[in-house]
């Protein structure tokens, strides 16, 4: 008896030794809101809380054999994942399957898969490697040179066009770079640099996202097109009021006016069922995931660490701001899902393989020191 | 190794780092939520407005229009429910693909086509609009069959104005037809318009014109709730429509057949009226046409038959038609001389058999004259020189004052069509008129030889069946003088309650009861030993009447047509009567276009309109064209 009870326990411990409880339980918070919220999007159509809950099963899976991976290891899969990555990229452009315009997509006979997603993790991985690499010698090159290793995929995927993507990588990039320590002198140049190039990036822009910046200036220039799906997710919102329609009960949801309403706009549907309190709750719940990646990062003890945790960290808040940004109508429509909300396995397990990496670095970090 | 870096130096710069991205976290957060509070509070109202006006659509319920019966309860315009093939757009996928589908399994003509296309710009997504209309049986178990082949389209029953008794009355009662735009114009004038949202019938001419907005109803709507498909969800609320107010008329569906029976292929009009209250009960213009036909928009090849033939069947003689009355003109024109005091009963002339007017010698029909004419032998026998003289003596101006009290040459005001335009003035000749119809001053004047045979009802004079039907009326009913019109009461459907429309008479023009008197015995006396005699023999009853023959002349024309076979050349036959003469129910005006003369097709006529009407049975023998009208008379 003793015996059984006592294997248990240290089954347990083995199992739950690499978790850390903060971090898994507010991402568990979230995702039962975006279950809930994924179940009142799709319970009058197409269900598809079953199979988001398969994905959450996949995606904890992935979390949890990462977070026993030790960060050391993590690093020997820099190389390897970003040069796998740059090549899918490049084959994309080679080959890739145009949908809607867009040569985003791969075909391996049997299944698609969007290489850009594996940058998201790749591109702060590469960078926090190579900081690391260079850690007792840091000159300015490096940073060009990292610069170089963002720019590329970065470029790849903006050409796609995928500029939702292009961004998000792009921004995982920078913030190791930021964190690396790039001067605040070059960081206040690229700013300068970036407003006035804005001209000439207007110049670069195809068609339609020209049009999707010009819509979110003023939505009403085109209501049934570009400017629809704002115009109705910010009805859905503001109809929401301070404390919500009810669960189940919004009408826009209900009725079809929210488009794509149980993936990139997920917090529509949310918001307009949870009103102004149910928003306050989310955003605090993303405040509190951000503060608890921020501190693992702040605790990190090597350079390659904290790089990758705070980049992770920032990811995470870069997703849930663009995207409820987005929907709320002061961000132009990016193609950027809202992070362990919005339905969809790939998101997850990308997100899942973040939290991981995380746990990994925290629940690793004593070996470290000893 | 000048880059030798501080480890420690590097962790608090991280850290510093750190602490400036949880700012900035923070910051963009506060951002987000700021602008949660400027939608969900500061401008919930706005945006809670908008959530509502996008998921509810307000579907209009068209009320069932008002039932016309005539004075018997007689059924003369209803609706009944039909099958219509309708098409809801938004569920319906790629229309032109859908409606040629259609076509192999349901026959759709290119103007069911057309029809769908100019209905479909005007209509909102989540209504069903009308591709065939009127489905026979087999047509609905046909397509019942193939109905998977169809999302968005279905078989509804709607309801369509029906007219059972079809041409009989038509030009009374009208038609209805789909709204155009000038109708839609009257409709916003009349501030209507919110009452119309889903009719999409109006009423064209007659009573359906005139008592539209009674006969409408008011229209009902349903709170739906849509989807952003335009699907709707689910009802709300509902309104309830209210039908629209029955007419229940003066009219007699049967006399007005049998008048119409009468009249055959001749063309004219009859208006019979009683005299004591002004309600129609027949209103006669022939041809006439099927009403039916207009309901559901009526065909071109219809349309062009109806409206280039050159009967003119859609025109409403009754009302629209002026014609010279001719020699029923002159009872009127006796009992002004009594009235004014330019003639006694008695004051008698010796007619030579014709008038001298300056160097222009007018005629009376009969060669040699009358002899010795007094007022009763004037009207029984219809001598023209004792009114070539009486106009003479009386001056236009004084004639025109006496028929202008009896409503001659003005609109009656009738209840048919849009407020006045429906109804013809005619013609009173009077001086100020003569003036106004001319622009050349030496037109504008009137010469004195022109009033020599405005009294014998020719010359300017033309007034419409109804003008002389409600003077006849006036005449039987001593001087009281009441409006026409067709409607007895509106029956309101919500409350059943009765609104009699049977006016207060409009004037009383107080004529002295002997002079009154004269006029009638003297046109009972027409049809006992007058013109009328052969058309009223053996009638049971006492029937005043008065023949007439009016010329088909131009007003621009000669005044005298050469006599001629043809029919369109041949004078037009009128009748004016009322009966029984002590106490009358019934006084009509009849006239027959290119008749001839008035006693051999005009007064059979009457004669068994009042039999009908009085005993309730035709007079032996028909009232067909008497073609042995006997020289007699001619007199007129």
């Amino acid at each position: 008896m003793i015996d059984i009870v006592g294997s248990l326990r240290s089954f347990w411990r083995q199992l739950v030794a690499n978790i850390d409880f903060p971090l898994f339980f507010i991402t568990l918070a979230i995702m039962g809101v975006g279950l809930a919220t994924v179940y009142s999007a799709t319970f009058d159509g197409n269900q598809r809380v079953l199979s988001q809950l398969g994905n959450m099963g996949i995606a904890l899976i992935v979390m949890w054999f990462v977070s026993r991976l030790p960060p050391q290891k993590l690093m020997n899969f820099a190389i390897p994942i970003y040069i796998v990555g740059i090549i899918l990229l490049v084959a994309v452009f080679l080959f890739g399957i145009k949908v809607n315009g867009a040569k985003r997509w791969l075909s391996l006979g049997f299944t698609r898969i969007q290489p850009s997603e594996i940058m998201k993790i790749a591109m702060p991985l590469m960078l926090a490697w190579y900081f690391q690499k260079y850690e007792a010698s840091l000159k300015l090159k490096h940073y060009f040179v990292a610069a170089l290793l963002l720019l590329i995929p970065f470029a790849l995927i903006a050409k796609q066009p995928d500029l939702g993507t292009a961004l998000l990588v792009g921004s995982a990039g920078f913030y190791v770079i930021f964190f690396a320590g790039l001067p605040w002198k070059v960081i206040a140049g690229l700013l300068i640099a970036t407003g006035s190039a804005a001209p000439i990036l207007w110049g670069m822009m195809h068609d339609y996202q020209r049009k999707r910046i010009l819509t979110l200036i003023d939505p009403s220039t085109d209501p049934l097109g570009a400017g629809y799906h704002i115009i109705q997710a910010t009805i859905a919102i503001g109809s929401g009021g301070a404390i919500g329609k009810g669960y189940l009960n919004g009408t826009q949801t209900h009725l079809e006016f929210i488009p794509e309403k149980h993936t990139d706009f997920i917090f529509a549907v949310y918001s307009e069922e949870w009103g102004l309190l149910g928003n306050a709750v989310l955003v605090v719940l993303y405040t509190l995931l951000i503060g608890r990646g921020l501190m693992i990062a702040s605790a990190a003890p090597t350079t390659f660490s904290r790089l990758l945790a705070g980049a992770i960290t920032l990811g995470f808040f870069t997703y849930a701001f663009i995207n409820m940004g987005m929907v709320s109508g002061i961000l132009p429509v990016v193609g950027v899902p809202l992070p362990f909300m919005s339905y969809g396995g790939t998101a997850l397990v990308t997100l899942f393989l973040g939290i991981g990496m995380l746990m990994s670095i925290q629940t690793h970090r004593m070996l470290v020191k000893k | 190794m000048g880059n030798f870096t501080n480890p420690e130096a590097d962790l608090d710069r991280f850290r510093f780092r750190l602490g400036f991205a949880a700012i900035c976290v923070l910051i963009a957060f506060c951002l987000l939520l700021g602008r949660f509070v400027w939608l969900q509070v500061i401008h919930h109202n706005f945006y809670q407005t908008r959530a509502e006006d996008n998921r509810i659509a307000l579907i209009p319920i068209v009320p069932n229009r008002g039932v016309i019966t005539d004075r018997n309860g007689v059924v003369m315009a209803h609706n009944y429910s039909a099958f219509t093939l309708e098409i809801t757009p938004a569920q319906a996928g790629d229309l032109e693909a859908s409606i040629d589908a259609l076509a192999e399994v349901i026959d759709i003509q290119p103007k069911d086509r057309k029809r769908f296309k100019r209905l479909l710009d005007e209509a909102k997504n989540f209504e069903s609009i009308p591709i065939r209309t009127r489905l026979t049986d087999s047509e609905v178990a046909k397509f019942a069959a193939h109905r998977y082949r169809f999302p968005g389209i279905e078989v509804k029953a709607r309801l369509f104005r029906q007219y059972p008794l079809a041409s009989i009355g038509s030009h009374a009662v009208g038609y209805i037809g789909r709204i155009t735009d000038r109708d839609l114009k009257w409709i916003e004038d009349s501030e209507k318009q919110a009452n119309y949202k889903g009719t999409d019938h109006v009423g064209k001419t007659g009573l359906e014109q005139h008592y539209e907005f009674e006969l409408h109803g008011e229209t009902g709507y349903e709170e739906v709730e849509i989807d952003a498909g335009g699907r709707a969800l689910r009802s709300l609320k509902r309104i309830p429509p209210v039908s629209g107010n029955n007419l229940a008329l003066t009219l007699d569906a049967k006399l007005q057949e049998i008048t119409e029976q009468a009249f055959g292929d001749r063309k004219g009009s009859l208006v019979a009226i009683d005299p004591k209250t002004g309600g129609i009960l027949a209103l006669v213009s022939t041809p006439t046409y099927d009403p039916n036909l207009f309901v559901d928009g009526i065909t071109p090849d219809n349309w062009k038959e109806l409206n280039e033939h050159p009967n003119k069947p859609m025109v409403n003689r009754a009302i629209n038609g002026a014609y010279p009355p001719g020699s029923t003109f002159k009872p009127f024109m006796a009992l002004a001389a009594l009235e004014m005091g330019k003639r006694t009963p008695q004051q008698a002339i010796s007619d030579p058999g014709y008038f001298n007017f300056g160097n222009h010698q007018f005629r009376d029909d009969k060669k040699g004259g009358h002899g010795y004419v007094d007022m009763y032998k004037s009207i029984v026998h219809s001598c023209d020189t004792y009114y070539y003289m009486l106009a003479n003596d009386m001056g236009i101006d004084n004639i025109s004052k006496f028929m202008g009290s009896l409503g001659l040459g003005q609109r009656t005001g009738i209840d048919l069509g849009k407020d006045d335009s429906g109804e013809s003035k005619g013609v009173l000749p009077s001086q100020d008129w003569k003036k106004q119809r001319f622009k050349k001053p030496e037109q504008q004047k009137w010469y004195a030889g022109e009033t020599i045979s405005i009294g014998i009802g020719q010359g300017y004079n033309a007034y419409t069946p109804i003008q002389l039907a409600q003077a006849t009326a006036t005449l039987a009913n001593n001087g009281v003088m009441f409006r026409p019109h067709l409607v007895r009461y509106l029956i309101d459907t919500k409350t059943g309650e009765k609104r009699p429309v049977e006016p207060k008479p409009i004037r009383d023009l107080q004529w002295k009861q002997s002079n009154v008197d004269v006029i009638r015995r003297a046109m009972v006396g027409v049809n006992k030993e007058g013109t009328g005699t052969r058309a009223f023999a053996g009638a049971p009853y006492e029937a005043a009447g008065k023949t007439g023959t009016a010329q088909v002349f131009s007003l621009k024309g000669a005044q005298y047509k050469e006599s001629s076979t043809k029919r369109e050349l041949r004078d037009h036959a009128l009748f004016i009567a009322y009966a029984p003469a002590q106490d009358p129910k019934i006084a009509l005006a009849v006239l027959v276009e290119n008749g001839g003369f008035g006693a051999q097709s005009a007064a059979p006529i009457a004669r068994m309109v009042i039999d009908y009407y009085l005993l309730g049975k035709l007079p032996a023998g028909a009232a067909k064209e008497d073609s042995s009208a006997i020289e007699g008379e001619a007199e007129e």
